[in-house]
């Protein structure tokens, strides 16, 4: 039962995946694809915790993190590259 | 006129710094039984120093982490090549690798293998390499 359970929530990550590829890839300014990136590192996250309770395991779990702290770098360097313009600034701005 | 002005996410990065950094001495040392190792550990090191270059700028984090990236990454290499170079003096083949158990203070007996000073020259060389070609592309002049 719980192994179905855990399947038909799979299922859904993928679907939830493919249509967040969709917006990646479609997305018709800079804002949306960075939303889609961060959403699609969550689902990852999420695949990731299902399959390891899933498997009885818990080899994954720093997979977990480090899929964390990357996608939240990446979205704050996106971010800051379009609300300042420069990524690395080399003086401070104030 | 709206000043930017990033308190959040400086906020962050002094609470995050610490737990990235620590996870990647975790993942370095975890390294010889189980998931992890040099190459991955200094990736993770070197992302929460991409974090700090992130939130401040380049001449703060240059002012309190005064070094070069570039002679981190060469010493790094040569420290690797030196541990491969130790087993041919012993008149085995080049790279080779041993351990051997010791009993230790605080930790008791405990397996110390020479397999981690090649582990640390991998996780250095990947620190320098990274934040040399983060540096190099991301300055803004």
């Amino acid at each position: 039962m719980i192994n179905f359970i855990l399947i038909c929530s799979l299922l859904f990550l993928t679907f939830s995946i493919l249509a967040i590829s969709y917006r990646l890839v479609v997305g018709p300014s800079a804002p949306d694809r960075i939303q889609a990136l961060d959403a699609l590192g969550v689902n990852l996250i999420a695949g990731v915790a299902i399959f390891s309770v899933f498997l009885r395991s818990v080899a994954f779990f720093e997979i977990i993190l480090l899929i964390g702290i990357l996608s939240f770098i990446g979205t704050i360097a996106l971010a800051k590259f379009i609300e300042r313009g420069v990524v690395i600034e080399h003086k401070r701005s104030e | 006129m709206k000043v930017p002005n990033d308190i959040i996410i400086r906020s962050v990065t002094k609470v995050a710094v610490v737990i990235i950094l620590t996870f990647a001495i975790n993942l370095f040392i975890s390294g010889h039984h189980h998931p992890g190792g040099g190459f991955i550990g200094g990736l993770a090191f070197s992302s929460a120093l991409i974090l700090l270059f992130l939130a401040f700028d380049i001449e703060t984090v240059r002012k309190n982490i005064p070094v070069d990236f570039k002679v981190v990454a060469a010493l790094g290499v040569l420290i690797s090549v030196l541990t491969g170079i130790g087993g041919m003096i012993f008149n085995m083949p080049f790279l080779t690798q041993d351990f051997d158990y010791f009993e230790l203070p605080i930790f008791g007996k405990t397996e110390l293998a020479t397999a981690v000073l090649f582990d640390i020259g991998v996780a250095l060389a990947v620190i320098g390499t990274s934040l040399t070609i983060i540096l190099s592309i991301g300055d803004d002049r």
